[in-house]
């Protein structure tokens, strides 16, 4: 995808000034219908989220109290897995957006909630909801695009480094949680400079990830596993089971979000001075949506609904599904698109996407079987070779995008 | 032998704290024991019971953190309307004598009162609440008065109601003058009735949709020994002011002690933009608002008690910027680095402000 204001056929293009408002405010107005009628129910909802959840995690932890006998292991690995993954999407992750804040409950609060995961909230919360969610989809702002180590767009320079980046992104899936927690550190720009190494606000928030993640791994792989004492390794590896799938689950969505095919990125200078409508504009097409069963929206934390989210990131997550139809109304009234598709059609584009962009430009685009033994030598001579034979290459394409478009 | 018995305890509390972070060991005790001792204090609602058309008295179960209150005290609960978590205090009315460790509260609707009406109508038992200590100087000193009177009006009769229930046996000579709308709307009407027929208190009850509000000159006739007795008095500011006034002029306010329910606002003024800094919050705020009650409109978490500038649980550093308070219309300024405490509750913005919170 290349940045938005760089494309020959700009999908906003037909839109007035005054149309684009004109969606922020009937956006405004379906925020305002929900915030005035949160209520009891919504509450409720959450709190039966957490009192399930928090259940199902003691149950599970107690029945790997036996893991050494393998229905035990299965039935708990499978219980505590899912756990984690509600307490981190539906549960850990919106509080922290501070969904629930208006429910004046201390003890579910976006200000003392600490969750599951390496990432310190405080931390989190920080490079989540005020760099992603005002950044979103901005290249060289928005660092989710890629976490700082992938190419996600055509834009950013092709180096063969990137021929690595499937790779990459499944490591990054696996260890998930950590890989969040580096990116709220930015420890690749952090590390980088001696100065930057040493100063003392990086270092205290290092130490806090730190002390955060000795802590997690301390129950995980100590105290519970000690706990069930002849069943110590199979609760070990039980709980790394369970890690790995949240993981590699919170991961799939999240590319879902905004890394399938088809999603819209930005230019940095794009948003200077954005207006409201234009700000939610850019939430609707850079976000993409996960369609399908109420309980998998549950389990992705409503993020199946990113759309919805990324344009009122603070509405409680239960109503999302509720407004969806609302919000795709607008979409197609102004001839917008509204990304979704089910999970593995998502999956799959996001994937796709990946390795795509981890070969040059229009690399993939242009092999076929009958050319296969051609391009990869070119691609071998654009990995090997130095940056003048790819800007040569580049140069070759985008000539040959300009003919087309003549054409 | 304590030395190491708490070391054990501590290892051991430590321990289950490893296996439950982030989160705490309570965390997960609160879904199977939320009244057991050392969670935070809350109460099983068991009974509900109408006093009047709109007053009910509620029968609470406090968790077993609950300290013993004076009669005459208050507490505070926390109730979720619309979901929504609020804080209001209520005078404690029962008897500790004659419960099993249960207290209750009685409550009046208020015509579009958000807790009051919720209480009234919605509140089930069964139903757990959040709970504060009982705290409050309006209570009877450990050496009985002589004589004593008490003046009250409407639902100000429910902290006198705790002291009687309680105490009317160790007042010698105790005369009640009380001022309801009519008689169907005397709170405890029937129960109040009965210990003046049993000769224990003297009761004066004034129907004001008959007799018209009490005015302190008619209380002097109807109680002509007032300068002897030492007052308790609860009800509306304005009963309370005048009272306050006649006290005052007659030499005696040393003798009057009053319970007020609510501020009596006299001032609205400016209002402005209420920064919170550690939340990064800014919060629009008109001058006739609390501060506290704009910033929990907003959704903030706001340290409480009263709501109405007696206790100081609300009380945060101004950082900048000028307050008001709406009792009286005092101007609280402050300049950078100063962080002027104010109450909240009773302070509403007069200009931009930015507080430490
Ligand atoms: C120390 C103390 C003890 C109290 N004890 C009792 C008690 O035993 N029983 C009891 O019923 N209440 C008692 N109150 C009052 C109680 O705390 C609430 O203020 C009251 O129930 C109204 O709350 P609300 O949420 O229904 O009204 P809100 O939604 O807060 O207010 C709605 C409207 O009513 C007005 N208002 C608020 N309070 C009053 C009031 N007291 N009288 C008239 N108008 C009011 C407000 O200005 C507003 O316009 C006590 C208050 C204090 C400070
Ligand atoms: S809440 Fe009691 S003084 Fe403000």
């Amino acid at each position: 995808m290349t940045a938005l204001q760089k494309k020959s056929d700009n999908p906003v293009a037909h839109l007035s000034a005054a149309d684009v408002e004109e969606i922020g405010r009937r956006l405004d107005a379906i925020r305002q219908e929900v915030v005035d009628s949160r209520g009891a129910d919504d509450a409720a909802y959450i709190r039966k989220v957490i009192d399930v959840q928090r259940k199902l995690e003691l149950a599970s932890r107690a029945v790997l109290l036996l893991s050494k006998f393998p229905p035990a292991w299965i039935i708990g690995t499978a219980g505590l897995s899912v756990a984690k993954i509600l307490e981190n999407m539906e549960i850990g992750h919106n509080i922290l957006h501070g969904q629930w804040d208006w429910m004046r409950d201390p003890k579910i609060h976006s200000t003392t909630w600490e969750w599951d995961m390496a990432s310190p909230a405080e931390q989190w919360k920080h490079s989540h909801n005020e760099l992603h969610h005002t950044y979103t989809n901005v290249i060289g702002k928005d660092n989710d695009l890629g976490y700082g180590i992938m190419r996600v767009d055509e834009d950013q320079k092709w180096i063969p480094l990137y021929l690595a980046q499937p790779l990459w992104n499944f490591v990054n899936a696996c260890f998930f949680e950590y890989g969040i927690a580096a990116y709220d550190l930015e420890l690749g720009k952090n590390l980088a400079t001696e100065e930057r190494r040493n100063d003392p606000k990086f270092k205290a928030a290092a130490k806090q990830v730190l002390k955060k993640i000795r802590k997690q791994a301390t129950k995980d792989y100590l105290v519970h596993p000690a706990l069930s004492g002849p069943s110590f390794v199979p609760t070990l590896a039980a709980n790394f089971v369970a890690n790995l799938v949240r993981n590699l689950w919170s991961h799939s969505v999240i590319m879902c979000g905004h890394f399938p095919e088809g999603v819209e990125t930005y230019e940095k200078t794009s948003i200077d001075g954005e207006t409201r409508g234009e700000w939610y504009l850019r939430q609707m097409l850079g976000s993409a949506n996960i369609s399908g069963s109420k309980a998998m929206h549950v389990m992705t934390g409503n993020l199946s609904h990113q759309v919805e989210h990324h344009l009122f990131p603070d509405l409680p997550s239960n109503r999302y599904a509720e407004i969806a139809p609302k919000v795709k109304a607008i979409f197609d009234e102004y001839g917008l698109r509204y990304h979704t598709a089910s999970l593995p059609k998502q999956v799959a584009s996001a994937w796709h996407k990946v390795f795509r962009l981890s070969l040059p430009n229009g690399w993939m685009a242009a092999t076929t079987p009958a050319n296969a033994p051609k391009q990869v030598a070119q691609l071998y001579k654009l990995t090997t070779g130095g940056p003048k034979v790819r800007r040569a290459y580049d140069r070759a394409q985008r000539a040959q995008a300009e003919q087309a478009l003549a054409a | 032998m304590t030395s190491t018995g708490l070391g054990l305890r501590d290892r051991v509390t430590r321990l289950v704290e490893a296996a439950t972070t982030p989160l705490l060991p309570r965390d997960y005790l609160d879904l199977f024991a939320p009244l057991r001792s050392g969670a935070d204090l809350r109460g099983k609602v068991v009974a509900k019971r109408h006093e009047t058309a709109d007053a009910v008295t509620v029968v609470i179960r406090p968790g077993r953190g609950w300290r013993e209150h004076v009669p005459g005290q208050y507490i505070r609960i926390g109730v979720d309307v619309d979901g929504v978590r609020q804080w209001r205090a209520y005078s404690v009315t029962s008897d500790r004598a004659a419960t099993d460790g249960t207290i209750s509260i009685c409550v009046k609707a208020i015509p579009d009162g958000k807790v009051s009406n919720h209480v009234v109508r919605e509140l089930r038992p069964g139903t757990v609440i959040q709970l504060d200590q009982a705290t409050g100087e309006f209570t009877l000193p450990a050496q009985r008065p002589a004589k004593a009177l008490f003046v009250t009006a409407g639902s100000g009769i429910t902290p006198v109601m705790g002291m009687l229930r309680n105490h009317l046996d160790e007042l010698p000579d105790a005369v009640l003058v009380h001022s309801a709308p009519t008689a169907q709307d005397v709170v405890f009407g029937d129960e109040l009735r009965a210990l003046a027929a049993s000769g224990r208190l003297r009761l004066v009850e004034r129907h004001t949709e008959r007799d018209g509000f009490l005015k302190p000159a008619e209380l002097a006739e109807l109680v002509p020994d007032l300068h002897e007795r030492t007052t308790w008095a609860c009800g509306p500011a304005g009963l309370l002011e005048s009272l306050e006034e006649h006290w005052a002029a007659e030499g005696i306010a040393d003798q009057l002690l009053i319970e007020q329910f609510r501020p009596r606002v006299l001032v609205t003024g400016e209002g402005g933009a209420v920064t919170y800094n550690k939340t990064g919050t800014t919060v629009e705020s008109d001058g006739a608002t609390p501060i506290l009650d704009a910033a929990e409109e907003a959704g903030l978490i706001m340290p409480s008690g009263c709501r109405m500038g007696i206790c100081y649980g609300c009380v945060l550093p101004l950082r900048e910027g000028a307050v008001r308070d709406i009792r009286n219309g005092e101007l609280t300024v402050a300049a950078p680095g100063d962080g002027v405490l104010v109450q909240t509750c009773i302070s509403a913005a007069a200009g931009a402000c930015d507080i430490d919170h």
